[in-house]
């Protein structure tokens, strides 16, 4: 199936997404989803169209809010990059582990390096901060500048345990 | 007598400073007598924040920088974020630079592969392999320095094509240390074709099955011994891999003994890449100078590294600095398949396990700045030079390999 088929697939199945899917070059195509509907759509594309695998989750600090990129790609040949924005205050989305299990440890980077809330998230080591990084200070915001005076001395990584044994590092 | 199940399970933290580990991460291991019942990886060890770096230098600054994330693999790295920016700000570059910069990659996952061979051998107690393979790795490490100035990060690619053009001589002397590698190769796909012990230590090690490499989107080697024949070249082809000539090495095995064919197989591929790379080069510019400030775009780039699919994202604001750059190496998709290779495994086999999936760890420096202690003399020392000193004190202590080379001379 071409790039067109399925920006037309997506297009006839989501209105929504009518001049919403760019296709940028051969095999790369962009969709902007719209929060509430995300989910239906990522499990449309997982099930429906085949793009079974996810090949990583970018996330970025667009200052006014924040965009979570999910790189999914069919049979490693077309990649299909749906991306859905946070509001800045309270951003929130949906684990996809169920979907997509290789999905944990981006998911994990988004709660670290954002402080986007991951909900349904199992629970596991944090990834990839050391357990004494101080709360509330996220190093991928477009607002830190460091943790300069505020971390004297971490001592990194305390140990390693069983997921089930520990509390979910929010 | 104690029944077995009588005993609670033992737990066992391995790392994240262990022998058996080449790079600091830590796993966390429940053993039933020999057997592991369960295990839990801790990463972000070795996390540098270079991603927020990039954010706050040049894209110029960030190639340097980006190519420093793999002591290995760096090549991989800078092309697959220089394709992202070359693509944001519509630079087409030259087929000569891209031909140099297939040739670098194929040359880099020669090295690589070749390394790998060395530590697989080492972690199951068979050193003569690592001795072998590492000694022949020095003739593609030596050819990497003379065309590019350095042994690792080689620094050959720039935004809008390569900082260095390769010469008539050059190409013949490629061709030369291709041949010997090749006779060298050979060796080895008989000896893991017919060593006994080399088959029977790493036969249905590590099984990962066809579909738990997709369900957990293992990528490169990994995935391709596991049945699952997807290679970035052949897929999504980028450089000049769209206009060469080669096969996707995959088996069905899904164990350690399967990702040693896959990769012995893929040396072969390369090298046959690196010959038609030479005889194929077109004439012309290798560089097309280019603004400092990117326009406004996004791209999502990806590369097949010696370890799998390498993907980088970059986000562009029309400044000189980029407004992210986001990097997933190939290692962070497979570390998530080695807790399902451990499952129910013996202990003994968790260092070829982990060592399979070729998690990057970094090379050592060709040039050495030494201050000598009385003059305050500064002397640089070249590799050569550490090299003959090494042969020097091996003499001394009575170990004298003059002979043995100028056998092994002979033979190539």
């Amino acid at each position: 199936m071409s790039e067109e088929k399925i920006k037309q697939e997506l297009e006839d199945n989501f209105s929504y997404l009518k001049d919403a899917v760019t296709i940028k070059r051969k095999g790369r195509i962009f969709a902007q989803v719209p929060l509430d509907k995300f989910n239906a759509v990522f499990i449309y594309a997982v099930k429906q169209m085949r793009f079974l695998a996810l090949s990583a989750i970018t996330g970025l600090d667009r200052g006014d809010g924040f965009e979570v990129i999910y790189h999914l790609n069919r049979e490693g040949r077309v990649l299909l990059n749906l991306s859905v924005r946070l509001n800045k205050e309270n951003p929130e989305v949906n684990s996809v582990t169920a979907y997509c299990p290789s999905a944990d440890i981006y998911e994990r980077e988004l709660m670290d390096l954002f402080g986007i809330k991951v909900n349904g998230l199992a629970a596991g080591h944090r990834y990839p901060l050391t357990d004494d990084w101080p709360k509330g200070e996220y190093p991928l915001r477009k607002d830190w500048k460091g943790t300069s005076g505020k971390t004297p001395g971490l001592k990194g990584v305390a140990g390693v345990s069983f997921p089930d044994k520990e509390a979910q590092n929010a | 007598m104690h029944d077995l199940h009588d005993f609670e399970d033992v737990k066992i933290p391995i790392g994240p400073q262990h022998p058996a580990l080449k790079e600091p991460e830590s796993f966390l291991i429940s053993l039933r007598g020999e057997k592991i019942t369960a295990s839990s990886v801790r990463l972000g060890y070795n996390h540098r924040g270079i991603e927020k770096a990039c954010e706050e230098r040049t894209y110029t600054q960030g190639l340097y920088l980006i190519e420093r994330i793999c002591g290995i693999c760096s090549h991989s790295h800078s092309t697959c974020f220089v394709q992202a920016v070359e693509e944001i700000a519509g630079i087409e570059v030259t087929a000569r630079a891209k031909y140099l910069r297939t040739l670098i990659g194929e040359l880099e996952r020669i090295h690589s592969h070749l390394l790998w061979l060395g530590v697989a051998g080492h972690e199951i107690g068979f050193d003569t392999l690592l001795m072998y393979t590492w000694r022949d790795r020095e003739v593609v490490m030596d050819l990497l320095a003379a065309l590019t100035g350095n042994r690792v990060n080689y620094g050959i690619n720039t935004v809008g094509g390569v900082r260095r053009d390769i010469s008539h001589k050059q190409k013949e002397e490629v061709l030369k240390a291709i041949d010997i590698l090749e006779e060298r190769t050979k060796y080895y796909i008989d000896l893991a074709k017919g060593e006994t012990t080399l088959i029977k230590r790493l036969q249905g090690v590590g099984v990962l099955s066809h579909e738990d490499a997709e369900k957990l989107d293992a990528v490169g080697p990994t995935a391709r011994a596991s049945g699952i024949e997807r290679d970035v070249r052949k897929d999504d082809p980028y450089a000049a891999y769209g206009e060469l000539d080669f096969k996707v090495i995959s088996v069905n095995s899904c164990d350690v003994y399967g990702r040693t064919l896959v990769r012995l197989g893929e040396l072969m591929e390369s090298f046959s890449l690196v010959r038609q790379i030479i005889h194929k080069i077109p004439d012309g510019p290798i560089l097309i100078k280019s603004s400092r400030k990117i326009p406004v775009g996004e791209a999502v780039s990806r590369y097949e590294a010696p370890r799998g699919e390498d993907l980088h994202y970059v986000r562009a604001n029309g400044t000189e600095k980029p407004d992210r750059v986001k990097v997933r190496a190939p290692t962070l998709a497979n570390i998530q398949s080695v807790s399902k290779m451990l499952e129910d495994r013996y202990l003994a086999d968790m260092p070829i396990v982990i060592a399979a999936i070729d998690p990057c760890f970094s090379c050592t420096d060709r040039l050495i700045a030494v201050r000598d202690a009385k003059n305050k003399e500064k002397n640089t020392v070249v590799w050569e030079t550490i090299r003959l000193k090494g042969i020097e004190w091996y003499k001394n202590k009575g170990i004298d390999f003059t002979s043995l080379n100028e056998k092994l001379t002979k033979l190539f």
